[in-house]
C-alpha cells in the first residue's frame, strides 16, 4: 500500500504542476486529443450509420467491417501508421480514428433499427418526407443508442490514447512510459491512476447524458451495451 | 516478406507466448463469470452491485490497469501474471452481464416446468437454464476471445512478450514487415479462437445446429468457421 502513498505524493507534488510536463497540461492534451479523434470519427461514422439505418442497406458489410476492425490490435495499427507517417501526433490520430469508427457506426444504425417500424410508417403516413422522418423521428429516437456508441468510442479512445504516448509525446500516457524508462514506479502508478480516474469520470458523465437524451414520452429502458449486441459474434461470420 | 521468411521461428515463438497469455484469461473469466452472473440475476441487491462493478471495471483502461496491478497484488511489474489477471478481469466484466442476460432469456415457463418435473434448483441450473442460455454465453465468449487476443499485445510495451513484441520491435527497428506479420498473426489467432468456440458450441449445443442449418446463411458460417 506504500506504493499507492508514493503515487499520491507524486500526483500532489507541486513540481508536477509546472512546465511542459505539468499534470493539468497532460490531462488537457489527453482530453483534447480524445475529443478531436471522436469528432473526426463521428463526422465519418454518424452520416454513414444513419444512411445504413434509414435505408437498411449495407448492414451486413458494416457489421463485418466493424467486427474485423475490432480484432485488430491497436498497438499494431499505431506502430504501423507511425512508421508510415513518422513519430508525432498524426499516427495516433489516424489509428484511433479507425478504432473509434466501429462503435459509433454501430450506435448510429442500431439506433435507427431499434425504432418500432410502425412509428416510422406512421410518420410516412402523415406525410413526412424521408428527410423529415430522419430528422424528426429517427434521429431523436435513435439518440440513446448513438450516445451509447459514442460512450464506448470515447472510453476506448481515452484508454488507447495512453498507448499513443508510445509513439508520440502526448497525454497522460507519457508518465507511464517515462516512469518505465527511469524505473520510477511512483510516476507510472500516479499516471495510471490519473488515466483511470479520467476514464471513470467520463463514463459517469456519459451515463448521465445517456439518461437525459431519451425523448419525452419514450420509456427510459435503455440497453447500454450496444457494443456486445452488434459486436463480433455476428461480425465474425 | 523476406523478413517474415527469415524469422518464422521468432513469429512462432511469439505466437506460443501469445497463446499462453490469452488462453488462461478466456477460460478463467468464464469460470468466474457464471456464478457471478447467476448471483447478479438472483437477488436485486447483488444485481446492482455486481453489474455496476462490472461496468466500472470494464471502463478501466487496460494499460494503466497492468501498471496498477503489481501495487495491488504484489507481483513484479514485468510479470506476465499482471497481463493475465488484467485480461481475466476484463473478461469477467463483460461476461457477468452476458451470463445474467442469458439466464434472463430463459423462458419462465420452461423454468417452472423443470421444477414441476422434480429438478432441484441446482440441477435445474446446470441441466436446463445454463444450456438454454448457451447461445447467448457463446456469443459473449466470442467477443471476449477476440478482444483478449487483441489486448494481450498491449503487454509488449512494458516487456511482456507476445505477438505485440513484433509491433514494438518492428517500430523501434523500423521493420514494417515485422509489424504487419504481427497484425496478421494476431488477427489469425483471434479467428482461430473464435472458430474453436463456434465448434465447441456446435458440439455442446447440438440443438442450435439444427436451427442454424435451416437458415440460408448457414453455408457462410461453416466456411468461416
Amino acid at each position: 500500500m506504500n506504493l499507492f502513498a508514493s503515487a499520491i505524493d507524486w500526483i500532489l507534488d507541486p513540481a508536477n504542476y509546472v512546465g511542459l510536463n505539468a499534470i493539468p497540461l497532460r490531462i488537457g492534451q489527453h482530453l483534447v486529443f480524445s475529443l478531436v479523434t471522436v469528432l473526426i470519427a463521428s463526422a465519418i461514422a454518424i452520416p454513414l450509420g444513419y444512411l445504413i439505418g434509414h435505408t437498411g442497406r449495407g448492414r451486413g458489410l458494416a457489421v463485418t467491417t466493424s467486427g474485423g476492425l475490432r480484432a485488430i490490435p491497436t498497438l499494431g495499427l499505431l506502430t504501423l501508421v507511425a512508421l508510415w507517417v513518422g513519430i508525432g501526433v498524426v499516427a495516433p490520430y489516424v489509428a484511433l480514428t479507425v478504432l473509434a469508427i466501429p462503435p459509433i457506426l454501430a450506435g448510429a444504425y442500431t439506433g435507427f433499427e431499434a425504432i418500432d417500424r410502425r412509428t416510422v410508417d406512421a410518420a410516412r403516413a402523415v406525410g413526412m418526407s424521408e428527410l423529415q422522418i430522419v430528422r424528426k423521428v429517427e434521429v431523436p429516437l435513435g439518440l440513446p443508442l448513438l450516445i451509447g456508441g459514442l460512450r464506448s468510442a470515447t472510453l476506448q479512445v481515452i484508454a488507447t490514447a495512453t498507448l499513443a504516448a508510445y509513439v508520440a509525446d502526448l497525454g497522460l500516457g507519457r508518465y507511464l512510459f517515462s516512469g518505465l524508462k527511469t524505473r520510477d514506479y511512483a510516476e507510472m502508478l500516479g499516471g495510471s491512476i490519473l488515466v483511470i480516474l479520467l476514464a471513470l469520470a467520463l463514463e459517469g458523465i456519459f451515463a448521465l447524458i445517456q439518461r437525459f437524451v431519451v425523448p419525452r414520452g419514450v420509456s427510459g429502458r435503455l440497453d447500454t451495451a450496444p457494443t456486445l449486441r452488434t459486436g463480433s459474434p455476428t461480425a465474425a461470420r | 516478406m523476406t523478413w517474415v521468411l527469415a524469422n518464422l521461428g521468432l513469429i512462432w515463438a511469439r505466437t506460443l507466448d501469445h497463446v499462453v497469455l490469452s488462453l488462461p484469461p478466456i477460460v478463467l473469466c468464464f469460470v468466474v463469470a457464471v456464478p457471478l452472473g447467476w448471483l447478479a440475476r438472483r437477488y436485486r441487491l447483488s444485481r446492482g452491485i455486481i453489474l455496476t462493478g462490472a461496468g466500472l471495471l470494464y471502463a478501466v483502461p487496460s494499460l494503466p490497469l497492468i501498471f496498477v496491478l503489481p501495487a495491488v497484488i504484489g507481483t513484479s511489474l514485468l510479470s506476465p501474471v499482471n497481463v493475465i489477471i488484467a485480461l481475466t478481469l476484463y473478461g469477467i466484466a463483460l461476461m457477468v452481464r452476458v451470463v445474467s442476460d442469458g439466464l434472463d432469456s430463459v423462458d419462465a415457463d420452461v423454468r417452472q416446468s423443470a421444477s414441476a418435473m422434480g429438478y432441484s434448483t441446482w440441477s435445474r441450473f446446470w441441466q436446463v437454464e445454463l444450456p438454454l442460455a448457451g447461445p447467448v454465453l457463446l456469443a459473449g465468449m466470442r467477443v471476449v476471445a477476440v478482444s483478449t487476443v487483441s489486448l494481450v499485445t498491449v503487454g509488449a510495451v512494458i516487456g511482456v512478450q507476445s505477438l505485440g513484441s513484433l509491433f514494438t520491435d518492428g517500430f523501434q527497428r523500423g521493420i514494417q514487415a515485422e509489424i504487419i506479420a504481427g497484425l496478421v498473426a494476431t488477427v489469425g489467432l483471434a479467428l482461430l479462437f473464435d472458430g474453436a468456440l463456434v465448434l465447441a458450441g456446435r458440439v455442446l449445443m447440438p440443438w442450435t445446429r439444427r436451427i442454424t442449418a435451416a437458415k440460408p446463411s448457414a453455408p457462410v458460417e461453416v466456411s468461416a468457421a
